[in-house]
Order: structure tokens, then sequence, then C-alpha cells
């Protein structure tokens, strides 16, 4: 496909609008030739320009006293203490796993770590927030079991611990899975680099893979339109990973960085050199000149468009002084990585590309960059929230007895042990993993980098229940933040700041719009209320398949810190003869629980709650644990409050006694409301008598319900005249063989 | 003063800097690194090839590692009787360099599998295993995709005879389909070992179990007995 004579309905067949291209040939002055063309098309796509979500973005907070990079950089990143930096960033790699599920999921993973090791940070931690469609259809098997394997196979080869992460079915994901993938990193804060070139003559140097034609286009075929049915034929758009190569390529970057040998470091993702060229000039305030015929290629014949916009993986751009060159050669040889000069930085504020002596294009870096128009929503809100999106399937009847229902809770796919998928990762490389996946409600690792042990240990979540968001964005969405909270203060931690990823459908349809404008709104106030600077996310629009949108699924990952990693309590119940409480104002409903999802029936009317008394409860908890007061901190989640006890029983081995009257009579709901019904705010916890007791004296205004004790085999929960008792082993027997029945 | 342990660093490794870790905890033992391309084992008293995916696994599991450089001298130390450990990748290379006896295949189930095992010291005659008793139970994660233990009919039944199977996973924890459950072998003379548990991930109380440091302290007792 060689763009000579371009034209308006080419710019369109590249995703532009007309408008759009008379725009650009008003910045130009002229027409576009077919190079430049192409690379306006991609950083005015959704994917680089984020023209339809810029605005809303800015509701939300970004600021705070321990912020030291904050959106706009490759990743965000937080002051630590003790001269260290924590980094992160989570993105989408929705549209090219749909496609090819292995090449895009490991491809995923490769991308966010280069985000996180291109401030100079080392990755040591990945988890991933996965959503599939109905568990029992072909195509979920085929797609889980191949983005898992992409995932393990990645991240596992490249040397990174996979240590959390969440994995959902619904069928609105039926077509157009989701896989969003985090990366945190630590790094020195007086090392960190920034993506801005700087100084007119220094060298632009090109590190790692050669340039092929794999991922031609990603960014505006694949990332910023609808799938349908014809997805096949773009499987050449979806990018190959080699993970030996970017194991390679961490260690020589951090090298380079920590000899303070690069001026800026910027990974080369959606649209390749064209954005990460004009991306750095523009943070610099400079321009570029580059010389194509430089780059190494692995093919032949590439025309020059193709290595501008080439989404090869395992690429590096740095910005070096000259006269560092040579030092620079000696640690890529040693590494055995290629590095080449391909252009210098200039005094103008354009990116110039050369094809050896010819010039082939010439544009303002301010043009590419800046003057993508932006687009305000015409949110409207529909006049039924969840019609237009595929139905559930009932699994289940009404009128299961209470320990039925609880069975068919513990096998159900959102519910059971994510043991089949974790166990495909590696969880203990780095050896900072404190605790592994199912341990406790949140990952925790060690504050240890380069030599330096702090003793204490950050902590880390990732979490979004599309479901919920699709019943009331704004409801959904604070949610999704107060789960992370949650998460961090029952292992004890506090948060430091929070990455995004918004995955929705077409903005450009109202409804949409409105679901995508209380989301960040939602979320926005939750951010406030906790506290917690978003220092970095991405925005992955048009997830929608022929079956229409997918659930708009905002997904948050948090990273917090926690003093002692000694006194982290477990999600598992440790002893027998500890009391069981809840702490929180806990006030569950069955709207779009796994309850209302498994018989098919969702309703759209979340109880909205008081965030403040939330972050309250949280506190307390987090307290709790650091004290250590507490054998083990769970929170309520999917599946409700049956679950979450069942849960925490499975996970330590031991029964558990409660009586669930004290909550019926405080929140005035039934029992089947009491047992199942979902809502933020609600941790149970457990520990000896004495300690729950002195812990209940200073509980006023938090909530506190002492609810039973721990011993037994059985999972005996009594509520109003029903009773749930389920054996230990039963309910283990559901729990674990949940997924490995439907995906073995 | 301390042994030097001399840490293998093979493009593609990822659990160099836990092996280094690992083996500085111990009492009597200091880790340095070995370059791959250089033809030196820098005057270590004993060499660890840690575990990871060397080379990417590309072609077959340290069928690439095994002709580095370094691995000359490495292989020259084993057969003077130097004391050399593989774990993980490091055991597939080990194997492929005719070490150790045996292949690693890739698991049963086809699957990369991380878990906490339990083994069971079935050899105390080796520099890794002399401090620990017969029968005595370790756990430690394993992590791998190719760790299925393999001799053919006639080399099995010598290398049991010989009682050179040094590890055996528990009954009923074998994660990947092994021989005879086998999770780690010794050579001949003792001094070339290999497993696919990683001990170096079992060091510390706080990020797992220490049992790992059974076989490092029988290292540095072993180094410790050898005249300088």
């Amino acid at each position: 496909m060689t763009v000579t004579v371009p034209d308006v309905a080419q710019a369109e067949a590249l995703g532009l609008t007309a408008p759009e291209y008379e725009r650009i040939v008003e910045l130009l002055g002229r027409e576009p030739n077919g190079l430049e063309l192409a690379v306006f098309s991609l950083l005015w796509s959704e994917h680089c320009a984020y023209k339809h979500s810029k605005k809303l973005l800015a509701k939300l907070p970004t600021g705070g006293e321990r912020v030291l990079m904050g959106p706009g950089e490759n990743a965000g990143a937080i002051d630590a203490g003790d001269g260290l930096a924590v980094v992160f960033k989570v993105e989408s790699h929705n549209h090219p796993s749909a496609v090819e599920p292995f090449q895009g999921a490991a491809t995923g993973v490769g991308g966010i770590l280069r985000d996180v090791f291109a401030i100079g940070a080392r990755p040591v931690a990945v988890l991933d927030s996965l959503r599939f469609g109905d568990p029992d259809t072909r195509r979920t098997r085929y797609l889980l079991d191949r983005v898992v394997a992409g995932i393990s196979s990645y991240g596992n080869s490249v040397g990174v611990a996979t240590v959390g992460g969440e994995i959902y079915f619904e069928p609105p994901y039926e077509q157009n899975c989701l896989v969003n993938a985090m990366c945190v990193g630590l790094a020195r804060a007086d090392r960190m680099v920034r993506s801005a070139a700087r100084g007119p003559g220094n060298l632009v140097v090109l590190l790692g893979a050669r340039t092929g034609r794999d991922g031609i286009g990603g960014a505006s075929v694949l990332a910023s339109a609808e799938l349908d049915e014809s997805d096949h034929a773009k499987r050449p758009s979806v990018q190959i990973g080699d993970p030996l190569e970017e194991n390679k390529l961490i260690e020589c970057c951090l090298e380079l960085v920590e000899r303070e040998l690069v001026v800026a470091l910027q990974d080369l993702g959606a649209a390749g050199l064209s954005s990460s060229t004009s991306e750095m000039a523009s943070k610099g305030g400079v321009g570029i000149d580059i010389d194509v015929a430089k780059v190494p290629r692995r093919e032949p014949g590439m025309e020059p468009f193709e290595v501008m916009i080439s989404e090869s993986q395992e690429r590096m751009l740095c910005v070096i002084d000259p006269a560092r060159l040579d030092a620079l050669l000696a640690v890529c040889r040693r590494w055995e990585t290629s590095a080449t000069p391909i252009g210098v930085v200039t005094d103008s504020d354009r990116l110039r590309v050369f094809d050896g002596p010819e010039l082939v294009g010439d544009m303002p870096v301010p043009a590419l960059v800046d003057e993508c128009p932006l687009y305000d929503l015409e949110p409207e809100e529909p006049a039924n929230r969840l019609a237009m999106f595929a139905e559930q399937t009932p699994g289940i009847e009404h009128g299961l007895s209470a320990t039925d229902s609880l069975r068919a809770i513990l096998a159900s796919a959102n519910v059971a042990s994510r043991r089949w998928a974790f166990e495909q990762y590696d969880f203990v490389v780095g050896s900072r993993t404190v605790r592994r996946p199912e341990d406790a409600d949140a990952a925790v690792l060690r504050l240890a980098h380069d030599g330096l042990d702090t003793g204490r240990a950050i902590a880390v979540s990732i979490d979004g229940s599309g479901r919920r968001v699709a019943a009331d964005p704004y409801v959904g969405a604070a949610e999704a933040v107060c789960e992370c909270a949650a998460n961090l203060a029952c292992v004890g931690a506090e948060p430091l700041g929070l990455t995004n990823c918004l995955n929705f459908g077409n903005p450009e349809k109202p409804h949409v719009a409105w679901q995508l404008t209380r989301a960040v709104e939602g979320m926005a106030a939750a951010c406030r209320a906790f506290d917690v600077p978003v220092v970095g996310g991405n925005v992955s629009l048009y997830n929608e398949g022929p079956e229409g949108p997918i659930y708009p699924t905002p997904i948050v990952g948090m990273v917090g810190e926690l003093p002692d990693p000694r006194r982290v309590a477990g999600a598992g119940f440790a002893r027998a003869g500890d009391a069981v409480a809840l702490i929180g104002p806990f006030r569950p409903s069955l709207a779009a629980s796994e309850m209302e999802r498994l018989r098919g029936e969702l309703s759209p009317d979340l109880p909205s709650f008081d965030l403040a008394a939330i972050v309250e409860a949280l506190a307390f908890v987090r307290e709790a644990v650091r004290a250590g007061r507490l054998s083990s901190a769970h929170d309520v989640s999917d599946g409700g409050l049956a679950a979450c006890v069942a849960e925490s029983a499975l996970l330590g081995g031991v029964g558990v006694r409660i009586d669930l009257a004290p909550l019926m009579g405080r929140e005035r709901i039934d029992a089947e409301t009491a047992l199942f019904g979902e809502g933020p705010g609600g941790v149970i916890v457990s520990g000896p008598r004495e300690h729950l007791m002195e812990i209940s004296h200073r509980a006023r205004g938090v909530g506190f319900l002492a609810l039973g004790s721990v011993g037994g085999d059985a999972i005996e929960i009594a509520v109003g005249t029903a009773r749930i008792d389920l054996s230990v082993e039963e309910a283990g027997g559901l729990f674990h063989s949940g997924l490995p029945a439907r995906f073995s | 003063m301390s042994a030097r342990v001399g840490v293998v660093v093979f493009p593609g490794a990822c659990d160099e800097r836990d092996a280094l870790l690992a083996v500085d905890r111990v009492a009597g033992l200091e880790a340095q690194y070995l370059p791959h391309v250089e033809r030196d084992l820098k005057g270590s008293d004993a060499v660890l090839l840690p575990g990871g995916f060397s080379y990417g696994d590309y072609l077959r599991a340290g069928a690439i590692a095994r002709f580095a450089p370094v691995m000359e001298r490495v292989i020259e130390f084993a057969r003077e009787g130097g004391p050399v450990l593989g774990i993980c990748n490091g055991f597939q290379i080990l194997c492929e360099a005719r070490l150790l006896p045996g292949a690693l295949l890739v698991n049963e189930h086809l699957k990369f599998t991380c878990r906490q095992v339990l083994v069971s010291v079935e050899g105390t005659d080796t520099p890794f295993t002399s401090g620990c008793t017969t029968g005595e139970r370790l756990s430690m994660p394993v992590k791998h995709t190719t760790g299925r233990w393999f001799a053919p009919p006639g080399v099995l039944e010598q290398v049991e005879a010989a009682g050179q199977v040094t590890l055996r996973y528990a009954d009923g924890t074998n994660p990947n389909g092994s021989l005879h459950d086998v999770a780690g072998v010794a050579n001949e003379q003792g001094n070339v070992f290999g497993l696919m548990p990683h001990c170096e991930h079992a060091t510390d109380e706080l990020t797992g179990s220490t049992d790992g440091l059974r076989l490092f302290g029988s290292l540095a007792t072993h180094l410790s007995a050898i005249p300088a």
C-alpha cells in the first residue's frame, strides 16, 4: 500500500474526517504527501491525541505533594521515600488481543514495561485486568487460553513478576475482550529521565529491535475504530513480541540511565517513530531531523512511510550528547542491543524526515502534537441504561436454598479461584513478593531497589466492574476506586497514587459519551475523597462489536505504601477461635450483583454511598492491620458477604460460624440481600477476641458488627430463619474447580 | 574469608539477581557475577547457573547457553571436581552440556507452572545436600515450562542405582510429570547438581520459605572445609 497521491478519500480511509484533512492542509500550507498524511492520521488518532477524552480527563485530580511525574510522561512517578520513586502505569491492548490474543497480550505486557523503564525505573511487577465473554463459549475458551499464555510467555521470559490481576466474564465482551496491563517499577528518584528532547545538535539514537512491517497502522486501524467481521484480515496489524530482546533492552537502558548517558528516553509504542520523535520534540520545544535510510530493517523494500509508522516491538529512542556516543555504543554492545544514530535535534520546530539525501516529509511539530482538533462529547443519558448490552445468560433459578445459592456463587466463573491463571505466571522473580496472588487482597512487594532495602513495602491492586459501571457509571467508577483502596487497607497500605484505563465504546454515540462523562466524574470524586492523585493512564475507546458496546469499564490501578511487611494480614482466616467481625458502612444491595448476573437479570439502581464514611472506615482497618491486631482482612466484593466469608475460610482451610442478624437489623434488609448483596465499604476481619473487643470500642461511627467466630470444618451462616451449612471441603472443591472445569 | 560463588549471567537470565541475593545471605559465601562472554571464572570456588530464560529459551531451553564462552571454563571446572549448581534453566543447561544425566522436557500439561512444592532429600552425598538428612522435606517454589526430567531406560536405572537422584517431589506434588518424581539429580561424583525448584527463592521468610538455605548452607560448610 504505497501512499502517493493523497486526497480526502484517502485521509478518510486512514481514519481522519474531511474537516480534519482540511485543517492539516491549512496547517501545512499545502497538501500533505503520502508519508505526511500517514503520520498525521496516526498522531491525530484517538489513541495518540485523546481527541474525545482530553477535556474530560482534566476533571481528574493529578497533583500532590509526593507526585514526581504526572500524566504526560511515559508513566507516573511518586516519591516513595528513602530516595526511591515508585513508577507505574496501566495500558490497554484490547483490539490487538481480540484479533490475535497471544501476541496481542504478550506485546501489551512488553509495551507497558517499556513505558516504565523509559523513565529509568526497573520494572518489578505486572498486574493484568482481563475481560472475556460468556465463559462457556468456544471463543472465550480460545481467547482466555491464548491471552493468559501470551502474558505468561512474555512476562515470565522477560523476568518481571506477575503478582496480581483480575478476570471477569460477561457477554458484552464476547467479541471485544479487554486486556489491560499495569506495570510497577522502582527507580532512584534523582536518576529518573524524562522524554523531552533537548539540545540542538544532540543525536537521536534508535535502540533495540529492527524495524519490520508488523504493526503497521495499529493505532488508527485497531485502536481507534470498532471491531467488525473482517478482523481476521487485520491480523498483520498486530505486533509480534520478542521477550529476550526486551530483557536485554531493559538492562541496557537502565545502565544508560544509571551512567547518565542519555538526555531523554522514550519508548516506541503506538505509531512508532512518528509519535516518539514528534512527542519528544514537542516536549522539548525543539525540532528533529531523522533519516529513515539509517533505520535497521527486518525486511527489504520498506517504504519510508512504513518505517515511520511501523509498530515493531522492543525499540526505544534516546537523545544523547554526541560526545557520549562511543560510551553509549559500548554499553549497548555489552548487552547485545543494537544502537543506531538515526537523526539529530534541531532548533527549528519541525519534524523533517529524510530518506538518505532526499527530504520525504516536513511537518511542524506543534501541528502534529497540539493542533489535533479536540471534540466536545455530546452526552445523553439513555432511557434504559442496560438495554444496549448483550444480555446475561441465566445460570440459576430463583428459589434456591441459601446453601445452594452459595454453591453456585463459589463455582461461578467470576468468583471461583483464579489459581488456574496465576499459576501460569512467575510471581516470585525479583525476590520482592511478600504476598502472592490469592494470599491477600492486594499484592505486597518489599520496597527494595538497587542494593537498598528500606524494610518497608508497597502494595498494588487493580480493579473495575464493567457491569456495575453499566448500571450506574458515576457510582460504579467511584466503587472501583473504593475497591482498590479497600484491597490496600486490608494489607495495611495507604494509597499513594492511581493510574486508570478507560475502556469504553464509541464516544461519538451520546449514550457512550454519557457513560464516559459520568464515570470520570465518579472516579474524580472518589480520588478526591481518598486524596489520591491520578498520575497517568490510558484511554481505549471504540470497544464495540457487532452485538453492541462493551460494558463501560474504567480500570483502576492503585499503589500504596506500608511500613512493615511482616504485619500484613492475609485474606484467609488464620486460627480457630478467632472472632469474626464486619467493619465499615457496608450497605448491601442485589442490584447488578453477581447473584443477579447468575439469574440473568440486572437492575440499574446501585445504592449511593457516603464516600467520606468509607474513607474513614478503610483508614480504621489499615491502622488495625498495621498495629498487628488482625489475623485476616478481606473486603466484601463479588458474591457479597457470604462469598467473602467463604473465601476467607477456604484460603485459611478452616470453618467459620457467623450470624448476620446484626447486619439485617442495621440495614433493614432481607436474608438474601445480607448474604449476597454487594456494595463498597465492607471488610470482614478476624482476630483474637480481645483484640477485636478492643478495636470495637474505638470503632464508634465506623461501623463494627461482631458476627461470629472461626472454627470447625464448615461454613455456617445463620441469616434470619434461613441458614447456610456447607463443608469447607465441598466449598473448596467448587471454588477451585470453577475455572479448570471450564478451561483445562 | 568467604568462599566465592560465581553466578553466571547469560542474556535473558532472569533470576541471577535473586541468586546473588540468596548467596550473599549465607554466612561464609560471597557471590560475584560471571559474564557469559568471558572465559574466566574469576577465582570462584563454586559456580551457580541461575534460573531464567537464557537466550529466550529459543531453539530449546539451555541449548544455546551451553555454547556460551564461559561454559568452556565451567565444564573444565566441573570435570576437575569443582562444585557446580544449576537451578531450573541452569539445570537445563547442565543437561545440555552433558554434565548431568537425562534431559528436561516440556511439562506433561504443557503449561508454565509456578507453585510452592515439597521435595524430599534423597541423597546427601553432594556438597549441596551434605548438611541435610535423608528424607528431609524442603518447601521451595517451582516455576517452569520445561521441567519434566526424563532419562531413557538403562540410564534411568543407572542413575537410580548410583544414588544420583538427590531430590524427589514429595508424594502427589510432582508439578510436571518427571520420571520417578525426580526434582534434582547429581553427576556420579556428586560435585555437579541440578534442580528444578528454586532454592534461591526460598531463603527469606518474608517472601516464602527459608528451606533453600539448607542447600546453600551445605555448600558453605563444604567450601569452608577445603583448604584455600
